[in-house]
């Protein structure tokens, strides 16, 4: 598998080689609502799984963003700050958040693959 | 939590049809939002018009010809010289001073008339305890009779007229905060011009039975579209209105609340009718100045929503109070926030910085409406 997901609703891609891609899911986005506000980790800095690495923020309600694995920012999606609002239309694309260089591979692999995480949807 | 099943509006099976989003608000299950999503109904409000169940609120006649006299003694406000047709915004005090509820009060025009002498819409989470509080001091005086057998829909918007007056014409006639009783589908409905968005727009009091009927109707009209509580609570927000139990409550006064203007010169010192409420030493001392702070408006200078229960503070890190509302406005375009602040901070554009997650957020202090009223005077 190459995308996997957490019970907190974010995916986590790693098709590219060089960094795992986070975002949101569709779930989380819809649940949100009109998001108009994100706060991104610091690019550099080394996050343990679980750790609040951000915020998102819609009108009516604040969430907050969690480190799906431990692992070093490396980028973080400058056109989603500037435009909250394509972590409503394209949640899976260009709404990324941001890029970690893995450091367990162990704690991508426990994650949700997709089935597990259909799965989790229908019993909410 | 309490295990009470939530109760349901007439307009239930309405929002289930609509894909409302529902969510436990007052002890009813109500529309938070629609598909369209907080936003779009925001701005349909503005432009157009929106269409809000607010069926949970209390709605409460008074009959009896000592009904206006009794009210006068649990609101500071000018009931007696309401005329026939009006309508004004009251709070109920307690003896401290403080608020209970905010509340509307319509004089419906022929007295007697199926809504009473006196008309009264009160807050879906005060209602049984405004209720209880209306029997206990003034039941002796005139009749208190809860309404529930009635649904409340609000109409609002800059279009909200073109729409509602194709049901009957007579509702254009109405100007802001009058009132009158129209058939709308063959049903008696008591309708007002007011609202709590800051637009124009009509609160409609309806049976029931016929809620849904009129529902539709309404949103088969090409201005309209539903919206849910979340952009009511926004556009109220940006109306600089006063959401109970979170910018006012029993423990703040009238004139901290920056509510002042509702307490009419006839119930002030030195007026024909001043006092004889609860409260009325405190809430005197505080006319004559002695409130310790003030409900102000924040405009965020960063792009950094600033919500309810954000600590204010100076630039020293003293803290000045906490927001009691606030959001990124989506009118405004800019983070917006109530707080109590003490009298010396609370000075238009006077600068103070809200916490938010450990950053200190530059905020100006700013009048009140953020968005301009929009009303049919």
């Amino acid at each position: 598998m190459t995308t996997m997901y957490t019970p907190d609703h974010e995916w986590i891609n790693i098709e590219d080689h060089e960094a795992a891609v986070v975002g949101i899911t569709h779930h989380a986005q819809d649940a949100l609502g009109d998001v108009v506000f994100v706060e991104l980790p610091e690019v550099g800095r080394t996050y343990k799984k679980g750790e609040v690495a951000g915020v998102v923020e819609s009108v009516k309600a604040a969430a907050d963003l969690y480190m799906p694995v431990t692992g070093e920012v490396v980028e973080v999606n400058g056109a989603l700050k500037d435009d909250p609002s394509l972590a409503n239309s394209d949640p899976l694309g260009n709404g990324w958040f941001f890029k970690v260089h893995i450091t367990k591979m162990e704690e991508f692999d426990q994650l949700m693959d997709p089935p597990a995480y259909d799965a989790l949807l229908k019993t909410l | 939590m309490s295990e009470t099943p939530l109760q349901q509006t007439p307009l239930h099976a309405l929002h289930l049809r609509l894909g409302a989003r529902l969510v436990p608000f007052a002890g009813y299950e109500m529309p938070v939002q629609y598909p369209t999503g907080l936003m779009a109904e925001h701005k349909q409000c503005r432009e157009s018009a929106a269409l809000f169940d607010v069926s949970h609120m209390g709605q409460v006649k008074l009959l009896g010809p000592d009904a206006a006299a009794a009210l006068e003694s649990l609101v500071p406000v000018d009931v007696i010289d309401l005329a026939g047709g009006k309508q004004r915004y009251a709070f109920f005090t307690n003896v401290s001073g403080g608020l209970l509820d905010d509340l509307m009060i319509a004089r419906p025009l022929s007295g007697g008339t199926p809504f009473g002498d006196l008309f009264l819409v009160v807050n879906a989470g005060c209602k049984e305890a405004d209720i209880r509080h209306l029997q206990t001091h003034i039941g002796h005086r005139c009749r208190v009779v809860p309404m529930p057998e009635r649904a409340l829909l609000a109409l609002q918007g800059p279009k909200a007229v073109d729409a509602l007056a194709r049901l009957n014409a007579g509702v254009a006639a109405l100007t802001f905060m009058t009132t009158g009783v129209f058939e709308l589908l063959g049903a008696p409905c008591f309708v007002s011009r007011s609202g709590y968005t800051g637009e124009d727009g009509f609160e409609i009091s309806v049976p029931a039975e016929k809620a849904e009927a009129l529902a539709e109707a309404l949103l088969a009209q090409p201005e309209v579209k539903p919206a849910g509580l979340g952009a009511r609570d926004t556009l109220r927000l940006e109306a600089g209105m006063c959401l109970y139990g979170h910018d006012i409550n029993e423990t703040t006064s009238p004139v901290e609340a920056g509510l002042t203007w509702a307490i009419q010169k006839v119930r002030r010192p030195g007026g024909a009718r001043a006092g004889g409420y609860p409260g009325a030493h405190a809430v005197e001392k505080h006319l004559a100045g002695g409130a310790p702070s003030k409900r102000v408006g924040l405009i965020g200078l960063e792009r950094i929503p600033v919500r309810e229960g954000t600590p204010i503070v100076d630039s020293h890190g003293r803290k000045l109070g906490t927001v009691t509302s606030g959001t990124l406005a989506p009118t405004v375009n800019q983070p917006i926030a109530m707080a109590y602040l003490p009298l010396d901070h609370a000075l238009p554009h006077h600068e103070v910085f809200a916490e938010v997650r450990g950053k200190r957020v530059p905020m100006r202090v700013s009048p009140m409406p953020f968005n301009p009223h929009n009303y049919r005077r």
